[in-house]
């Protein structure tokens, strides 16, 4: 068994910038374990445009905003597992991984979850029909096109409008194929209003919303397939039913936390985020075991990612060398309107601002968010439109959060 | 000229193949398919019925209850992980109770031991996620879990080693009878003499009984839709879950797979053709409907697959293992439906018996070795024991498969070993690589560079499941 003051599951863009700012904060003894062969995780994937706006004032790929991060973690030294596949983490902390050299046992002060998310499968969309070749998760179509250079498909059907999905619509269009349509069972897309604009609209492929793919033809690869619009059930309604020859059908309908380490180390998770249950610095009901990025609630943007996890860092920094504190904690709940609040607690008596992430459960016109904490108002924001597809941000100022003793709840409120 | 050629590489042909591997003969197992496994022995229940169930009297009740411990001795040489968990068969009414008593005594006829009826609060005390409108329960202890595939493949890799041929994608188009035995001839012209023939075609064994102008059976496929649910559903029950059955089969179960996961089904509907074996929106409906009759608390958003297998089913309810009538030497084994592959080690000694009544001598092989590597020794290993396991084997230090933490190691094992994987549904019922929660999303890229390497084939040439099933289609040009 080795030690190490902290250990970070992941080198995606939340495990890369956790280290980085564990470090910058004082605890220098810090390593990532990677499944991959190169930092980034699925950054590498996404060779488009859009990576860095908020975070770093300029637009980049994602292989350069991993890139970013890669040097950080170079220049400072810390000490990188690649093709590392962590198998199991204890709630005292001791990581479980192995890799071509052998077994590897680490002692650690502090733990940073970064596994990052996958797709949702097509088994677990219980789609009726057929089971031949040409059916992708839009990621693993995008890492055969993007990474390995193979055509996945020339006649593409794409169900589900979340951003993967939107942007290999236009990655397939730009390599020659044709894109037939975009379905999406919701009556509205989940993506990014940029990406809808960007993806589709630019490249005339038709979005159809409360609509999914019923039935998918094909002995051998995919031949077809049968969309239909659905009622407010989400069931199909069959005199909608139409037939699409393709060969290829992407799935884009959803990222689910993987989580699978978590929940078996028995740390405390979220029905609602499929993610762990934390504090403002992102520390998990298990003290010394944090998490951050898409492991702990799906992200739009990396720049957030980011974000997120120099806070996970900053935390299990201080954890290291005893100056994170104990608090008492006060329970944050999502009301009208607020699908999930993030952190699910938040410490009373740190003299800190405290930011909350939300999303909303469904598409809004201009909406007032309120923050409280019984009658007190601790904070208020004004949005034009609000989607479950954008994370909103709202900050609690720090003299705001002096003697509370109420939860903190977060509602809205449509405006005029 | 081969002594006997197998028609059909499901788990009636393989274990009869291994069977045969035991004495002085050249075998030939021929499938129409590009890997074994490929009909119904690739999409059933998995389960090893207790006995209860068949007629008295008709093959299937024979072959039922001394093929239990055959089949679990044969599991065990060939390191094919198997579960006696037991099954439960539930009554949800005065009037099923008394079919559960029905069956009880059914399975006291068939000499079935450890049977048992229990009312519905002592069942719920062993099996607490229980529906509470189960009213009684018959317990069946001698019944267990099985993987249907993994059997097949371990048997027909059993029986390579052992010297017999396997060829795949040969699909059987005609049979001629002469006077030392049979042609037999693919698709593609090609031809397989031998001395014997046994026809193990599951769904096809109408039309190849046909070929030799036999036409005394005809076989109704049925198609069965079952919902496989993530690992962590996989404790909800204990035993294996049945309701009492129906005219159309055994219902549908909730049941524990050996694999850790949980698995509902399957419905039963006849259907055109063997190929009919898409899912359907009313038949998933109907298996989670009817699951939660059984067990309310399973989660079905925890499905990781649908699909759907085809069974073989002919009118009189009944096995068909017999010499046909039309030809001499030629041997149908056929309407191997359920408890087809609780029987089939069973199959494979009373068909070799067959054999030998009709002139097939058999003479031991001393040669012979009936146990098999276990392809999933690593996860058995402590981490002390992997550690050095990985110092001697470093593929088996690369995971590929995440969620069902397969390496690079066995993956390759899985290419070269008999039968080899050819392609990525090949190496995922080999090693369970692309199984799990995320269905291959993430180690599908991986499996296929690994196949394309092994093979040494272009990548864009590495297919899903065989000839025209190809996952890309061409490089980008730069």
């Amino acid at each position: 068994m080795t030690e190490h003051d902290i250990v970070v599951i992941g080198g995606g863009p939340a495990g890369m910038a956790a280290a980085v700012a564990a470090f910058d904060n004082g605890v220098t003894d810090v390593v990532i374990l990677d499944r991959d062969e190169h930092l980034g995780g699925i950054l590498n994937q996404c060779i488009h445009n859009g990576f860095g706006l908020h975070k770093l004032g300029r637009e980049l790929t994602g292989p350069e905003y991993a890139a970013v991060y890669a040097e950080k973690v170079a220049e400072r030294g810390i000490r990188v597992y690649d093709k590392t596949m962590v198998t199991a983490v204890s709630k005292d902390r001791i990581v479980t991984a192995q890799n071509k050299d052998g077994m590897l046992e680490i002692k650690a002060k502090a733990v940073i979850l970064a596994m990052g998310c996958r797709e949702r499968p097509r088994g677990a969309l219980s789609i009726p029909g057929a089971r031949p070749a040409g059916v992708y998760s839009a990621g693993t179509a995008q890492k055969l096109v993007n990474c390995m250079g193979y055509a996945v498909g020339k006649k593409v059907v794409i169900l589900g409008s979340g951003d993967i999905g939107l942007i290999m619509a236009r990655r397939m269009s730009l390599q020659g194929a044709k894109v037939e349509a975009v379905c999406e069972i919701m009556p509205y897309s989940g993506g990014l209003t940029r990406n809808i604009v960007q993806c589709l609209e630019d490249f005339g492929i038709p979005l159809y919303l409360s609509t999914t793919v019923a039935e998918i033809h094909g002995k051998k690869r995919v031949e077809g397939v049968t969309i239909a619009q659905v009622d407010e059930n989400r069931r199909v309604i069959e005199s909608t039913k139409r037939y699409i020859p393709c060969d290829t059908l992407l799935l884009s309908c959803g990222l689910i936390p993987e989580n699978e380490l978590t929940s078996s180390a028995g740390i405390a998770m979220s029905g609602i985020t499929s993610g762990a249950l934390v504090d403002e610095y992102r520390q998990t009901e298990t003290a010394g075991i944090f998490a951050c990025g898409n492991v702990l609630q799906v992200h739009d943007l990396v720049d957030y990612v980011s974000d997120e996890a120099e806070l996970a860092g900053i935390g299990a920094a201080r954890f290291v060398k005893g100056t994170l504190g104990t608090f008492e904690t006060i329970e944050t709940k999502p009301e009208n309107g607020v699908r999930y609040v993030l952190p699910q607690r938040v410490s009373l008596g740190r003299n800190e601002d405290v930011s909350l992430f939300l999303r909303v459960v469904k598409p809004f016109g201009k909406v007032r968010f309120t923050v409280k904490s019984g009658d007190t108002v601790l904070a208020n924001a004004v949005r034009l439109k609000a989607a479950p597809g954008e994370m909103e941000k709202l900050t609690v100022r720090a003299e705001k959060m002096q003697n509370i003793t109420e939860p903190i709840t977060v509602c809205l409120e449509e405006v005029q | 000229m081969y002594d006997v050629t197998i028609i059909g590489a499901g788990v009636v042909g393989g274990m009869l193949a291994r069977e045969l591997s035991k004495y002085r003969l050249s075998v030939c197992l021929l499938e129409r398919g590009n890997d074994v496994a490929c009909g119904a022995s690739k999409a059933n229940s998995g389960i090893v019925h207790g006995g209860y169930d068949p007629v008295p009297g008709t093959l299937k009740a024979k072959l039922n209850t001394v093929g239990v411990e055959k089949l679990f001795n044969t599991a065990e040489e060939l390191h094919v992980p198997y579960r006696r968990n037991g099954s439960l068969v539930c009554a949800f009414s005065e009037a099923e109770n008394e079919t559960v008593q029905k069956l009880y005594n059914r399975g006291q006829e068939n000499n079935i031991p450890n049977l048992k009826v229990l009312s519905g609060e002592e069942v719920r005390k062993i099996e607490p996620n229980l529906s509470e409108s189960v009213t009684s329960a018959l317990l069946v202890e001698n019944a267990g879990i099985i993987c249907p595939y993994e059997l097949t493949i371990a048997a027909v890799g059993n029986a390579m080693d052992n010297g017999a041929t396997l060829k795949t994608d040969f699909e059987v188009v005609g049979i001629e009878k002469n006077e030392n035995g049979f042609v037999i001839t693919s698709v593609d012209g090609e031809t397989v003499e031998s001395r014997f023939a046994v026809n193990c075609a599951g769904c096809y064994s109408d039309k190849i009984a046909q070929m030799i102008g036999d036409n005394s059976f005809e076989i109704i496929p049925r198609a069965g839709e079952y919902l496989l649910l993530d690992k962590n559903e996989g404790k909800r029950v204990s035993y294996t879950i049945f309701q009492v059955p129906t005219a159309d089969g055994k219902g549908i179960l909730v049941s524990p797979t050996v694999d850790g996961n949980l698995l509902t089904g399957p419905t039963a509907l006849a259907v055109e053709t063997p190929e009919n074996n898409e899912t359907t929106l009313d038949g998933l409906d109907t298996v989670r409907k009817l699951a939660l009759k059984s067990v309310p608390s399973v989660d079905f958003r925890q499905v990781i697959t649908g699909f759907s297998g085809v069974r073989s089913s002919e009118k009189n309810g009944d096995f068909i293992i017999e010499e046909s009538k039309a030809a001499k030497g030629f041997v149908n084994v056929a309407a191997i439906d359920s408890p087809g592959l609780t029987c089939s080690a069973a199959i494979a000694e009373y068909v070799t018996e067959l054999l030998e009544s009709i002139g097939l001598d058999l003479t031991l092989n001393p040669d012979f070795d009936g146990r098999r590597e276990n392809p999933h020794l690593f996860h058995t290993m402590t981490t002390e024991e992997k550690n050095e396991y990985i110092k001697a084997h470093p593929q088996y230090g690369r995971i590929i498969c995440r969620c069902e933490g397969v390496s690079e190691g066995e993956i390759r094992d899985a290419i070269r070993r008999n039968p080899p994987a050819h392609d990525i549904d090949g190496v995922k019922r080999r090693t369970r690589s692309g199984m799990g929660r995320c269905q291959g999303g993430f180690c599908a890229p991986y499996v296929m560079k690994l196949l394309s390497e092994e093979n040494n084939v272009p990548f864009e040439t590495v297919t899903k499941s065989g000839k025209n099933a190809e996952m890309v289609v061409g490089r980008i040009e730069p």
